[in-house]
């Protein structure tokens, strides 16, 4: 066979490969659209912003506010990344610059299993043993901090291995460059790597966070699902993702047209993440221009 | 070629086995769906009739009550399953029972409380009662756990303590059984409602969790076998209109004698013939 031609082959194969995985993702967008469009057009959409509370099967007095909902989402979301960020970065910088090799592999191998948990093992775990810890410190233990925890468990490898990377890609003249000023090692992290990495370790976190605002089946275990505007982090809520989970199996007409809005909500917020990310990302690395 | 020529012929294996499996004779298979508190039955007695009469296939699928009616409504499904007797308006469709089963309340084993009325039910879950001091056991706000919108179960106890799913005021809300069952387990203040089959089960494999009885009446199989517990319902089977030859056979093989060991099993009480 001719080499043009199994290029040809290969060309239209991979264009295939690549128009179905762009396609898919409007499809599923047209469909969240078409399922939620009773809801959207029936001026139903109203009740959903301004409602405070959210009880759709009640007869005597059916309630569609998400705000709640959404908040939660955006706190737990919030909360998790501020446990995780610090707690992978710390790590990615400890196993590149401080660490001896030996351990250094050994963390990257954990951060990897941890990666590749299921996130309903993390679900039950946060249910047997983290929930009632938390109880006994303040009741009823289903609350937004067991939430934050359990997701950033499940987000910390990704910001640690994304980090590492960023920083061991960076160009070695940096580091040779600060070794040959004499900058010591806790200011050549501050003031050299941790700026140059700042990209990437940046694409890691948004990465991170779009996946905590998604993350459903072990939040729905740990977070208590009540909708509600939380006083404290000990206070149960029910993010947008556990509402979809625990009621589309089992709505029916505007009930169901409503979750599908709220679904429709969860990727304008995913959206906005993956808008943000492209926005700031420079032409230029910071290592190019020095 | 040779690197493309693999990758090609797994696609058309593929498809050909996706081809091969859409092409169902409906005098062979059968799709059910539904309860997830029903499928456990269904789905041993399903495994057991495929054994006896070999060349059939019965797939079992879960997604609770309201699908298993919207799937058999629709013809999606040939039989759908529901743990709760049918409404008013859904009179298109036929309900057979194959088996009753309890909705009892649980606590956690530690907690001295032995049973609790249908008023004082219903006050703990508009949380006109909110503490176990006015029950006797010690100084602590009581932690109530009630189920998600929509499920079969909180429809059973909104109908047993006749309240409206607004009145609940509760501080965690469950999906599953399992997870009812968990959060009792794990936190020595809580309450919830969950099937007997479910709860009695869990408590005799040792998770610390205790059925307790309402209106004076021990949650048990036998009770709601002779009809004195008060909160029961029934695991129903849903058809519409006469059904293929093989779901009328396989729905007969659900209400015989036969399965009447599977419906022990799950601890679900087996309706007399």
């Amino acid at each position: 066979m001719s080499r043009s031609l199994s290029d040809c082959i290969l060309k239209s194969s991979l264009g295939f490969a690549a128009l179905l995985s762009g396609s898919v993702i409007v499809a599923v967008i047209a469909f969240l659209f078409h399922e939620a469009w009773p809801a959207l057009s029936s001026g139903k959409l109203s009740h959903f912003l301004t409602d405070l509370k959210w009880q759709p099967g009640s007869d005597r007095d059916p309630q569609y506010g998400i705000a709640p909902m959404i908040l939660a989402s955006i706190l737990v979301t919030l909360l998790a990344s501020l446990i995780a960020i610090p707690l992978g970065v710390g790590g990615a910088i400890f196993q590149q610059f401080y660490a001896p090799t030996f351990l250094g592999n050994i963390h990257d191998r954990l951060l990897e299993l941890l990666a590749g948990i299921p996130s309903v093992i993390f679900g039950f775990w946060g249910l047997t043993v983290l929930v009632p810890a938390i109880n006994k410190w303040h009741p009823p233990g289903q609350s937004l901090l067991a939430a934050a925890l359990v997701l950033a468990l499940m987000i910390l490898p990704t910001v640690g291995l994304t980090s590492r990377s960023a920083i061991r890609s960076l160009d070695p003249g940096l580091l040779q460059g600060a070794a040959a000023l004499g900058i010591g090692r806790p200011s050549m992290i501050l003031r050299v790597i941790l700026p140059a990495a700042f990209q990437g370790i940046g694409s890691g976190c948004l990465l991170a966070i779009a996946r905590a605002v998604g993350e459903t089946l072990a939040v729905v275990m740990v977070c208590g699902n009540i909708a509600q505007i939380p006083h404290s982090v000990f206070d149960p809520v029910r993010p947008i993702t556990s509402t979809i989970a625990l009621e589309m199996g089992y709505a029916s007409s505007d009930h169901r047209a409503l979750l599908y809005a709220s679904g429709l909500i969860l990727v304008v917020m995913t959206g906005a993440l993956v808008g943000w990310q492209s926005f700031r990302r420079e032409p230029l690395t910071p290592s190019q221009k020095g | 070629m040779r690197f493309l020529s693999l990758p090609i012929a797994a696609t058309s294996l593929v498809l050909v086995f996706f081809t091969a499996c859409s092409e169902s004779d409906p005098s062979k298979s059968l799709l059910i769906t539904g309860s997830s508190t029903v499928a456990p039955v269904v789905a041993d007695a399903a495994q057991r009739y495929e054994k006896e009469n070999p060349g059939l296939r019965i797939d079992v699928q879960t997604g609770g009550s309201s699908r298993g009616i919207s799937d058999s409504r629709s013809g999606l499904a040939q039989l759908g399953m529901a743990s709760r007797a049918l409404k008013a308006d859904e009179n298109d469709i036929d309900a057979e029972t194959i088996a009753m089963d309890g909705v009892c309340l649980i606590v956690h084993k530690d907690n001295p409380v032995k049973g609790l009325s249908r008023d004082e039910i219903a006050a703990i879950y508009q949380k006109k009662k909110s503490n176990w001091a006015e029950f006797g056991a010690s100084n602590a706000d009581i932690v109530v756990a009630s189920k998600a919108e929509g499920r079969a179960t909180l429809e059973v106890f909104l109908g047993y303590t006749n309240l409206d799913s607004a009145d609940i005021q509760a501080d965690v809300i469950v999906g599953e059984n399992q997870q009812a069952i968990k959060t009792v387990a794990g936190n020595p203040n809580a309450i919830a409602y969950v099937s007997i089959g479910a709860a009695a089960s869990e408590a005799k494999a040792g998770t610390p969790i205790k059925l307790i009885y309402i209106d004076g009446i021990e949650p048990t199989t036998e009770n709601v076998a002779k009809g004195t517990f008060p909160i029961t319902r029934p695991l129903n089977v849903i058809t519409k209109g006469e059904g293929t030859e093989l779901s009328r056979a396989f729905l007969e093989y659900l209400k015989s004698d036969k399965i009447r060991d599977i419906i022990e099993t799950h601890l679900y009480v087996p309706v007399s013939q």
